[in-house]
Order: structure tokens, then sequence, then C-alpha cells
């Protein structure tokens, strides 16, 4: 290239708007005709927990001894109207994961290590396994918009209830599980033709709105004896109104799910586009049970983008119960764990970056319906490193509770908080890290 | 032969009884009173009982059913006999939306009309209305048959994917991936079995045109996408 050529010719420049994602994303449409699907949770860069900071403690207040005074962890779960609530030992629960979306020696895994530990497990779309009731000592059972594998029976096994109105994937969304996990055994249970890509519905059958949720609660109670608590869980769109909504409704305790929250399957335009990040939607949903004096009484699960104890430890300190974890809890069986490397190039992907869970490929034999790959996860082994997860996030959060000088994680509060940046302390309702400012808290 | 009468006795009482009925009751027969649209009468049954209502009922009455034969007399809310697995439900007035949703098995019968949605996501349960049914009923229907002796409101069927549906009347429009199919002789027998089991007498299966999936949405493909 000569000097002359050099000025003619600028230096190649991509565009901000049109990055390589973008581009790429364009011409996969335009090759395949339909949008991308895909599972986990958004994958974009949103305002998290990592922006917030705990204070500790120093003069103005004391912190407990890290080994020797006790920082408690248990919640009860459903006190409100159920004979028998639930007893968890840790504040982190297992989310909803549909067998169909998972494998049997996943499920399995999933109740062995949550039952170690003394925590609940959650079925899914699509029913009820034996191997998951088996292994789970808490189960909490789902009752979603298509009711596939719903039965009373089913029900009454049940630990709890709960009744899903939404994930935060996919506020407003419906389910979909693809042809290719659509086996004999699942379909069997969901009662649709094998293979087939299952859509299922936005909405209950039975019932839209409040005052309709209201009694299918109390047909939920009736049908269960009032002896199991039932919980309502929304994805974080509009929680200040939703939350005060599922506590007039009767819920026990409502699971509120934020954006990053993880799915089996969705449109990557849904899980990208729609919802509230987790971080912002806790303060309104707290605002909502303290207005109508039902904080701690009905309680507040929360989930979505959940890694570690410091943000169970923020959750909590924001005013939530209890945390559910997804996605992690998979990443603690061993999906996409770089010793399966090899294999995640061969589906043209990388560990960390495989989402193709609805495909039922899974090399780590998770997401998956195949059985031979589902024979690779050995449950006792998996569930272990679950449940060894488990205890971890727990010493976490109550080492940090401790060091904020809390006898129980429940005892932390925002006033223990501060905020990185502008976004967080407005979002969070937490003052600015050195600044007494929380933004829009005057208005 | 119990009788309760709601209007002295809370609904409590009543479910948790029901609940109780062991294989050596004498119990097998309960007259239920001034239901006066109460909600979730009779729900979570699990024991080869027969209930009489006498009255209206509320949301969800005989929800989730399992061997109970339950008989309304009298028009039911929303969601009546939702999600029955076995059993009989029979209402002698109409029903409001959603009756029968999500049914895996069991018969239910409505003498008067059923409201929207009736059949919604249906599993397995056989319907049998002898007036008509309102729109968008058999939505995303699975399995089991929906039986209509009237007419049948709009977008019948949509999403449906092996139930099978029979109009004796009109079809305001069908649903997306909803189409009419033959009426052979196996589907002939079928519907008059439903039919002398719903008790209906003088109304011959020739009379009904039979409805079922286009299954053109079951595996997605771009140039359907105007369907959904
Ligand atoms: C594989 C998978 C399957 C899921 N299936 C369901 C489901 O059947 N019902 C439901 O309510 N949520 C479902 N979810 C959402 C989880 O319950 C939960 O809201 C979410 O995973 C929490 O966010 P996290 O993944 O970031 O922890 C699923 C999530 C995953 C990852």
């Amino acid at each position: 290239m000569s000097a002359q050529d050099r000025w003619i010719h600028t230096p190649p420049r991509k565009s901000a708007t049109f990055d390589d994602a973008a581009i790429a994303e364009i011409r996969r449409a335009a090759a395949t005709g339909i949008y991308d699907i895909r599972g986990a949770g958004a994958k974009r860069k949103l305002p998290h927990f990592d922006d917030l900071l705990f204070l500790g403690a120093s003069i103005s207040r004391y912190p407990l001894e890290g080994y020797r005074e006790k920082c408690a962890t248990d919640v009860v779960i459903g006190a409100r109207f159920a004979k028998k609530p639930i007893h968890l030992k840790i504040p982190i629960t297992i989310a909803g994961m549909s067998f169909g979306a998972l494998s049997g020696p996943a499920k399995e895994a999933l109740g062995r290590g949550a039952s170690a530990v003394g925590t609940s497990t959650t079925t899914g779309d699509g029913g009820m396994t034996p191997e998951e009731r088996g292994h789970s000592d808490l189960l909490v059972y789902q009752v979603l918009p298509s009711r596939y594998g719903m039965n009373p029976d089913d029900l009454r096994k049940a630990d709890a209830i709960e009744v899903v109105v939404g994930q935060g994937a996919k506020p407003g969304g419906g389910g979909m599980l693809l042809g290719q996990k659509i086996t004999e055994r699942v379909a069997g249970m969901r009662r649709l033709p094998v293979g087939i890509d299952q859509r299922s519905a936005c909405r209950h059958p039975d019932w839209t709105g409040p005052d309709d949720l209201e009694i299918k609660i109390q047909e939920l109670r009736e049908i269960t004896d009032w002896q199991i608590p039932i919980y309502v869980k929304v994805g974080a769109s509009r929680p200040y109104y939703d939350i005060a909504l599922a506590v007039k409704s009767g819920a026990d305790a409502i699971v509120l799910d934020g954006m990053q929250g993880g799915t089996a399957a969705t449109q990557d335009v849904f899980i990208e586009n729609v919802g509230l990040p987790t971080m912002c939607a806790i303060p309104p949903a707290v605002k909502a049970l303290q207005d109508l004096g039902m904080h701690r009484k009905v309680q507040l699960i929360v989930s979505g983008g959940i890694r570690n104890g410091a943000d169970v430890a923020k959750c909590l300190a924001l005013g939530a119960d209890a945390v559910a974890i997804g996605t992690a809890a998979l990443i603690a069986l061993g999906d996409n764990d770089p010793a399966l490397e090899a294999e995640y190039q061969k589906l043209g992907t990388t560990a960390g970056a495989y989402d193709d869970w609805h495909e039922g490929r899974d090399p780590a034999g998770i997401t998956t319906q195949d059985p031979l790959l589902a024979a690779r996860l050995d449950p006792v082994v998996a569930g272990r490193k679950l449940a060894n997860y488990l205890s971890v996030m727990t010493l976490e959060a109550q080492t940090i509770a401790r060091a904020c000088g809390k006898s129980h994680v429940h005892n932390l509060e925002p006033e223990d908080l501060v905020a990185l940046t502008m976004e967080s302390a407005a979002m969070a309702r937490v003052p600015l890290a050195g600044t007494n400012w929380i933004p829009g808290s005057n208005i | 032969m119990p009788s309760v009468d709601l209007a002295s006795s809370p609904l409590r009482e009543l479910n948790s009884a029901l609940h109780a009925l062991t294989d050596n009751t004498n119990a097998t027969h309960w007259t239920v009173s001034n239901p006066r649209g109460q909600h979730n009468i009779a729900v979570g049954l699990d024991f080869p009982v027969e209930i009489e209502i006498d009255g209206h009922v509320g949301y969800y009455c005989a929800g989730m059913n399992k061997q109970a034969r339950v008989t309304v007399r009298g028009n039911a809310g929303q969601g009546i006999a939702e999600n029955m697995m076995s059993g009989r439900v029979h209402v002698t007035g109409d029903a409001s939306q959603a009756a029968g949703a999500s049914g895996n098995g069991g018969l239910l019968v409505i003498d008067g009309n059923a409201s929207a949605r009736c059949g919604i996501s249906m599993k397995g349960i056989d319907i049998v209305v002898k007036g008509s049914v309102g729109h968008l009923s058999a939505f995303m229907a699975q399995a089991g048959k929906l039986v209509v002796l009237g007419d049948a409101g709009e977008a019948l069927g949509d999403s449906i994917y092996e139930a099978q549906l029979f109009v004796r009347g009109t079809v305001a429009s069908l649903g997306a991936d909803c189409v009419e199919k033959p009426l052979k002789d196996e589907h002939k027998v079928e519907l008059k079995k439903l039919l002398d089991d719903a008790g209906v007498e003088g109304v011959s299966p020739d009379e009904f045109k039979r409805y079922g999936s286009a299954r053109k949405l079951y595996h997605f493909h771009i140039d359907n996408v105007g369907s959904y």
C-alpha cells in the first residue's frame, strides 16, 4: 500500500451499533428463518449484585467472632396459612426445573444435593418424577399454565405448591420444549405426541387476574387440606403491584425471578429484552410487603443470576427471606465443565458458553433426554458437588453477616450496603458508596 | 346417606369429610344443599362416592376429581371439573368458562351451554355439552373428546394437538391448525358410546362433524408464522 493509498482508504472500522454479534444474528435469521432459541439467562451486562458492597463493622457497629459466635441461617417458609410450613436449614433453595429440560439423573442429583444440606428442590413444567420425589426431602410442586403432568396424587405428595405465573427469563411468555427432547417418557407424562415441538400457554387455562388467583389458591388449599404452603412465582416486571396482588390472593410465599434467571429454552430476544434485573426488583417487592404489613410473614424468595454467598447475603440484606438457584446448581452438577471442552467444540461452542440446552445434546448429561448422555451423570457424585457448593455459599453468606455483626443472616439490612454506581444506588435504593445519596429517594 | 347444608356448615368441613372417606364407609351417597355459588365445593376427591349438589356452584367445583360422581343441579362457575382424572361430573344447567380445563380423564356432561374455553388444554377428559360452547373452546386441547350438540363459538380448537372435537351445529370459526376431518365409522362408534354415557337420546352420530389437528404447527416452520 502506497503512502497515497493510506490517505484515500480509512482503516476498517466496525460499527458499535452493528457489532459482530448483531451482524451474526442478522445472517443467522436470514439463513434459517427462525428466531434464536436457547437456554440460560440474559448474557448482556446488567446492573447486578457486583455493584453493591457491604460496609462491615467497626467502632459504630461491632462484628461477631468468625468461628465461635453463632450466625443462624434457618428459614421457615409458609407459616401464614399452612399447617406444615417448610423448614429450611439454609436460605438457598433449588429453583423449578422441569424433568424434560433436565435428565432423570440430574433431577436425582438436585434432590440428593439439596437434601444433604437441608433445603428444598422444585419440580417444573411436565410434572413430578419418582426419582425426584424419592431423593428430595423437601419438594415443591409447580402448578404451571400448561398443566403438563399435573396430577392431584402428586399434589398431595408435595411438601409445598408453587403456582407459576411467570419466569424472569420470559415474563409473559409460555413454555417451550423442542422435539428433540420430547421422548416417549416425556411425551407420556405431558400427554403429547412424541417428537413434536411442544408449545405451552403463557396464561393459566382456568384463571386470569388476582381475584381468580385467590380462588385458585383456595382450591389448592382445599385439595391439600390446608396442610402445605402455597407459593406464587412471578417474573420481575411490576414487582410492587405483582407482589401486593399475590399477597392479596393468599400466597404464603412469593418467588420473584429477575431477568438474569435461567430458562430451559426461550427466544433470545425475549431473554435479553424483557423484564427487570434481579437487583432492582427486590426493593419494590419488599416495599409492597412492608406496606401491607406482610414482610417476614409472607416470605420472599429471590432468584435470577445468584452465584455465590455474597449474592445471597445481598438479596437477604435487601429484604428477601431466601434465594433460589437454577443455572448455578446446574454448573455445580457439572454443566459447562472445561473437562468436556473437546465435546463442546464439536457442538460449535466452548465450555462456559454452551447454552443450546433445548437441543438435548448436553455432553454433561444434564440438559438432555438421551439415555446415553444422561447416563454420564453420576447422581451421587453430582449431588455431593451440589451439596458442597450450597455449603460454601452458606458459609460465605455467614462470613459477611458476622462481619456486619448479625447473629442471623436475616438481620442483614439495606443499611449494611452501599452501591458502586449511580445506577445500582438508584435501583437497590442504597447510598452511593461514600455518600448519603440515594438517587431518586426524595422524589 | 349424609346430607350437608352449606348454609350452616363450612365448606372446609364438607371437603375434609369427603377426603377422609375410606373403603369401609357406608357414606357413599351425599347430598349437599344451599351451595349458594360457593367456590371449590367437592374438590380433590379420590373415592367412588356419589355427590348431589342442589343449587348453583362457584369456581372449580369437583376440581381434580378422581373416581367420584358429582351432580350439580344448577349452574356451575368457572373451571368445573378442572384437571379431572376420572369419575363423572354432571351439570344440569349451564357452565361458565374453562369447563373441564386440562382434564386428564373421566366424563363431564353439561346439559346446558358452556361458556368460553370449554375443554381448554384438555388432556384425555371426555366432555359432552348438550347446548353450545363459547369461543376458544378446546384451545391447545391435547387428548380426549369434546362433543357439542349445539354450536361452537369462534376459534374452535385453536392450536389443537390430538383431541377430537365433534360438533352438531355450526362452528363460528376454526382456530389455528384446526381442520374438519372425515367422520369415519370408528369415530361414530366412539361418539355413540359417549352420547349414550351422557344420556343423550334421539341424536345420531351422523349429525356431527369431526374436527382435529392439521398438525402443521407440530414442528416450527417460518412459513406458518402467520398461524401463531
Ligand atoms: C434448565 C432450566 C429449566 C427451567 N425450568 C423451569 C420450569 O419448569 N418452571 C419454572 O418456573 N422455572 C423454570 N426455570 C427457571 C428457574 O426456576 C429459575 O427461575 C431460574 O433458573 C433462576 O435463575 P438462575 O438460573 O440464574 O439461578 C428453569 C431454568 C432452567 C435453567
